[in-house]
């Protein structure tokens, strides 16, 4: 049945993603999927800490985050790539993440060529009216052979 | 004329310096990533850890564990290049107040090949460094120095110093 493929799809994600070794040390959980876009959460660690002064968590565990959650975007887009890798990722920091905070990023796969996805995202702490960061990035295609 | 340290007082007060720089953030000891140091030249090493795949299938290691490791690398070839005055002239000791560290505005990752499951090296070149903004190079590599594996530029906000 037609309708049933997505929702297979997105199961697939969901599983892909929770297997991964580091989604999983580093606590992500999948909130949201579906249709080109993808939620993922990150609690708070003080082993992710960067500026022990601060307690903030640093960029690279946020980079991560970022990262999964744009190849889920792009995973979970109708065009129904088979595999992706990222090409390119750039990560903008609006402003240290409040420690304490979980994180969660919400990434769009916004358009799809034959071979490359374009991605932006976007990541939150507590408070959703002021992002944290902001990335966009260009992936790899693999599409299944016809 | 004045006669040269000892090779020992000079190797251990560097080492002390990048020992206390790295020691203090938690989330270096959380990846493991190690410094090692010839002269003021630094090298990111990252060992291989089955926690740093993201695709269990190829293996290979995960994206943002190569963002990760190339940033580190930048902000401790930054702060490094920053304090290695005050740090040759004995100002950092254990009671100096701790280092503050350059503050990442953006950061870009070019993936040139896949993360192959093994160690992993980074180097990091400070292009340009003003009393506000920096702007720094990073390579990152495993089994062959001209053969990268990922690249990456970004700019960083100083620690503001003497205010």
């Amino acid at each position: 049945m037609a309708d049933e493929q997505p929702k297979d799809r997105t199961k697939i994600a969901r599983q892909f993603i929770e297997a991964i070794p580091h989604a999983k040390v580093l606590g992500m959980k999948l909130t949201q999927i579906g249709d080109a876009r993808a939620e993922i959460a990150m609690p708070y660690d003080a082993r992710l800490v960067g500026d022990p002064e601060t307690g903030v968590i640093h960029g690279g565990a946020v980079s991560a985050l970022m990262d999964t959650c744009s190849g889920a975007a792009v995973m979970v887009h109708p065009e129904a790539p088979i595999a992706t890798a990222t090409l390119d990722l750039r990560i903008d920091y609006m402003r240290a993440a409040n420690p304490g905070d979980q994180i969660t990023t919400r990434a769009e796969c916004y358009h799809i060529a034959r071979s490359v996805a374009f991605v932006r995202a976007t990541a939150y702490d507590n408070d959703f009216d002021r992002p944290v960061a902001t990335a966009t990035g260009a992936f790899t295609v693999e599409r299944a052979p016809v | 004329m004045r006669r040269p340290e000892p090779v020992q007082i000079v190797k251990q007060r560097r080492d002390a310096a990048l020992q206390r720089l790295v020691a203090g953030v938690p989330y270096i000891q959380f990846l493991g990533i190690e410094i090692d140091r010839r002269g003021d030249e630094l090298t990111g090493v990252l060992p291989y850890d089955e926690k740093l795949i993201g695709n269990p299938m190829l293996p290979a290691l995960h994206g943002g564990v190569t963002a990760a490791f190339l940033e580190v690398t930048a902000i401790m070839e930054l702060t490094w290049s920053m304090t290695w005055e005050d740090m040759e002239a004995g100002k950092i000791t254990d009671d100096a107040p701790r280092v503050v560290l350059p503050k990442t505005i953006d950061f870009t990752v070019d993936y040139l090949r896949t993360g192959l499951p093994r160690d992993a090296y980074a180097r990091a070149r400070v292009t340009r460094s003003g009393r506000r903004y920096a702007s720094v190079n990073v390579e990152a590599w495993q089994d062959n120095r001209t053969r990268l594996f990922a690249q990456a530029t970004g700019h960083f906000l100083m620690p503001q110093r003497d205010v």
